[in-house]
């Protein structure tokens, strides 16, 4: 079969048509045997982060597990809008417990797979960046240490969104929330807070831990495909941009998590129990600005003055992340 | 087999012979003992085919309970006190899913202050979570209970917690029938769940439901445990039959025949109940005891029965609803509605105090003399309680009461 290399800046964005791909190379979502675990019909907003991310995580893990997967979901959005009485969208085994809890469900599961010796059904648990990094982060962390055989994935809005957008330990600095208004002598979320999970993940010593966007597809269908070759905890966490909490437009979802990536903001990487492994370069690298104008929850930062120092501290932790993760090809890695 | 043995010991016992394929542990006193001897035998490899899970907290262990229940593996754990509130989302959350995991409660006070001692308020605090909860008088009955535990829990799909008292049984070497495995093979069916996470056969669990249909969903639940006020006396007779002793059923009287006070009781405490009962007998006092085995579901028609021919009711629990008085005494006192029965609330035994013969011998004396407060707390130290409140009332930085309390008591060394 003849082969051509793709140019990415033949289109203009990563999103490279399938028709130009050998067919082992080409996305799940092409594939007419695909399992639409999320199906269509759901309830999530027009231009849901979460639920682009889902459906190609989620039906990825089930062409890698041969369709025996079963999930585990915490509260939050993706829960919400997939199960609505009496209607759900999951064409797979799916249950939901409570909003801290998805991890240690998943573990159940997996400790009854393994006890009745049904070694083909694989489990992933998934939550929000509220349900994964603030009130799961105990049930998470021990599933972790105890290397448990769960994938977990993390769609990460950087908020509470299915409240009215508040603030999460996932909500970058001077991020307008419901609950860091822009009032008073530093608007927005502060700086020096907030946790890294994928780092912390890393410093549990599992097996596989990665980082993806809803800008590169291909790229987060492959670490979930290599995250279920692996047994044991493996953690996914995934860049999910939200038109509503973040005041973008619908149609710029994609374009915001290219930008989170492309800034430096947002590192793209995998690591083995606890070592980096790969990271995505920044193809053109792109000023903070680029990526904060759009949103409206960093609105103030442009308006009525632009509030140069504020933009100029975020900018210094999109440098301090291409320095740390060698996100620039040629830097120091 | 007869064996002398901790009631912690006997408990993982019988547990091990109910075949649990997923327990889940983590440790508080005063249950540690029970996983810790299943940890051991899973491990050593006499209970085979389970899953011994060490989890991060009780949320966490009920947690890993639901996932485990809800794939069809028969789930197990323990816990009491500021562990099952520890785990309180979630208790309610398998009762609200409907899965079949059974928990002992080693019953324990709930601090401040921090006690580790005998009472009923763990499983008092979690009585409407959606479980069924069956109180053991003795180990033999701890032992007896959890069996038909996860027999009631599977058939009826709702998750069952066995309640028997912290230290009292849980730490009390006692001769015990342990039952062959033949005999909980014949009694036990192999778990057959209603619901499970299949990707043969997939289902969405869990998902919200709005106020279309919540009331009928809570409806359901309450309709389950009506259906298990007739299956637990099924159960425990179906049981005599196999293991030849009478154990668990929903209330059971104790020389209650023509008595004029009828003293009704949970758990161990009904052992010296019963003593003291016989002692007055004796005496010629007419008196009787009423065990209440199922607390969850509450046998309102068989309590109102026992109770219906006496004269005065003396409710005596290990609980106490703060503001009010009791909670047991509340849900008779409902099974008595229209009759003309004087009630007595007494509680007892909070955070591990005693209840002696001697203090029961006046009690019940003063309640059949019709000379008791409705509301009675046993041998309480009005002075002690006095001298705070004066404290209060004196000076403003009163300091913390526990503290101030032990002082006065001499408990504590004095200070420097």
């Amino acid at each position: 079969m003849a082969f051509q290399a793709i140019k990415f800046y033949q289109t203009g964005t990563f999103t490279v048509g399938n028709r130009l791909l050998d067919p082992e190379q080409r996305s799940v979502q092409a594939d007419m045997a695909r399992t639409n675990a999320l199906n269509s019909g759901h309830r999530a907003c027009q231009g849901c982060g979460e639920a682009l991310g889902a459906r190609y995580a989620i039906d990825a893990a089930m062409e890698a597990a041969d369709g025996q997967l079963i999930a585990v979901n915490a509260t939050g959005c993706l829960e919400v809008f997939s199960t609505p009485y009496p209607e759900t969208s999951w064409q797979i085994p799916w249950i939901h417990s409570l909003f801290g809890n998805a991890a240690a469900v998943a573990t159940g599961v997996a400790a009854a797979l393994k006890v009745k010796q049904q070694k083909k059904v694989r489990v992933v648990a998934q939550g929000g960046d509220g349900g994964t990094t603030d009130i799961g982060f105990g049930c998470l962390s021990g599933m972790f240490e105890r290397n448990d055989d769960v994938l977990y994935i993390c769609y990460d809005n950087e908020g509470y969104m299915n409240t009215g957008g508040q603030r999460s330990s996932a909500t970058p600095p001077a991020a307008r929330t419901a609950t860091t208004p822009v009032v008073g002598g530093s608007p927005g979320n502060v700086f020096g807070q907030g946790k890294n999970l994928p780092e912390i993940a890393m410093a549990h010593g599992i097996p596989y831990v990665a980082t993806a966007t809803v800008a590169d597809l291909r790229d987060l269908e492959a670490k979930v495909r290599r995250a279920m070759e692996i047994q044991g905890a493996r953690y996914i966490h995934i860049l999910v941009p939200c038109p509503l909490g973040w005041g973008t437009a619908s149609h710029d979802t994609i374009r915001m998590a290219r930008l989170a990536k492309e800034t430096g903001l947002f590192p793209v990487f995998e690591a083995e129990w606890g070592e980096l492994t790969s990271r995505l370069t920044i193809r053109r690298k792109t000023p903070v600005e680029e990526y904060l104008k759009p949103q409206k929850r960093f609105a103030h930062l442009f308006q009525p003055l632009p509030e140069l120092a504020i933009v100029a501290r975020l900018q210094a932790l999109a440098d301090r992340n291409i320095r740390k993760y060698g996100l620039v090809e040629g830097g120091a890695s | 087999m007869l064996k002398q043995i901790e009631g912690s010991r006997a408990v993982a016992e019988a547990v091990a012979l109910c075949r649990p394929e997923v327990i889940c542990a983590y440790p508080i006193s005063p249950q540690t003992h029970i996983v810790e001897a299943l940890g051991a035998m899973v491990k050593g490899g006499e209970l085979q085919d389970c899953e011994f899970v060490n989890v991060e907290s009780e949320f966490a262990a009920m947690s890993v309970a639901i996932g485990a229940s809800a794939t069809g593996a028969r789930a197990y754990t323990a816990t009491a006190s500021q562990g099952l509130l520890f785990m309180a989302e979630a208790v309610y959350n398998a009762a609200g899913l409907g899965l079949p995991i059974v928990m002992t409660i080693a019953n324990r006070a709930i601090g401040a202050p921090i006690n580790i001692w005998n009472d009923h308020s763990d499983a008092m605090a979690l009585r409407d979570a959606g479980w069924l909860q069956l109180f053991a008088e003795t180990n033999q009955e701890a032992i007896d209970l959890h069996i038909q535990a996860f027999r009631l829990a599977e058939e009826l799909s709702l998750p069952v917690m066995v309640c028997m008292d912290g230290f009292i049984l849980t730490h009390a070497f006692e001769r015990v029938d342990i039952p062959t495995q033949k005999q909980v093979d014949a009694f036990l069916p192999t778990y057959a769940p209603r619901q499970m996470l299949d990707p043969a056969e997939p289902v969405s669990i869990g998902a919200m439901v709005g106020p279309e249909a919540f009331s009928e969903v809570r409806y359901l639940a309450h309709a389950k445990q009506l259906q298990a006020l007739s299956l637990i006396p099924e159960f425990a007779a179906e049981f005599a039959e196999i293991f030849g002793r009478d154990s668990g059923g929903l209330v059971r009287s104790y020389r209650c025949e023509g008595a004029e006070t009828i003293v009704v009781a949970m758990g161990s405490v009904l052992g010296t109940i019963k003593d003291v009962v016989d002692e007055m007998r004796d005496l010629g006092v007419s008196i009787g005891a009423l065990a209440i085995k199922a607390f969850r579901p509450f046998p309102l028609t068989e309590i109102r029965a026992a109770l219906q021919e006496a004269k005065r009711v003396v409710i005596l629990e290990k609980s106490l609803a703060v503001g009010i008085g009791g909670i047991l005494s509340t849900n008779v006192r409902m099974a008595l509605s229209h009759l003309n029965i004087h009630g007595y609330t007494v509680i007892a035994g909070l955070g591990g105090r005693a209840i002696t013969k001697a203090s029961l011998h006046r009690l019940f004396a003063e309640a059949h003399a019709e000379r008791l407060e409705h509301l009675t707390f046993l041998d309480l130290d009005q002075g002690l309680v006095e001298r705070v409140l004066e404290r209060e009332r004196s000076m403003r930085r009163s300091g913390p009461i526990a503290e101030s309390i032990l002082r006065d008591l001499g408990v504590v060394a004095a200070r420097l």
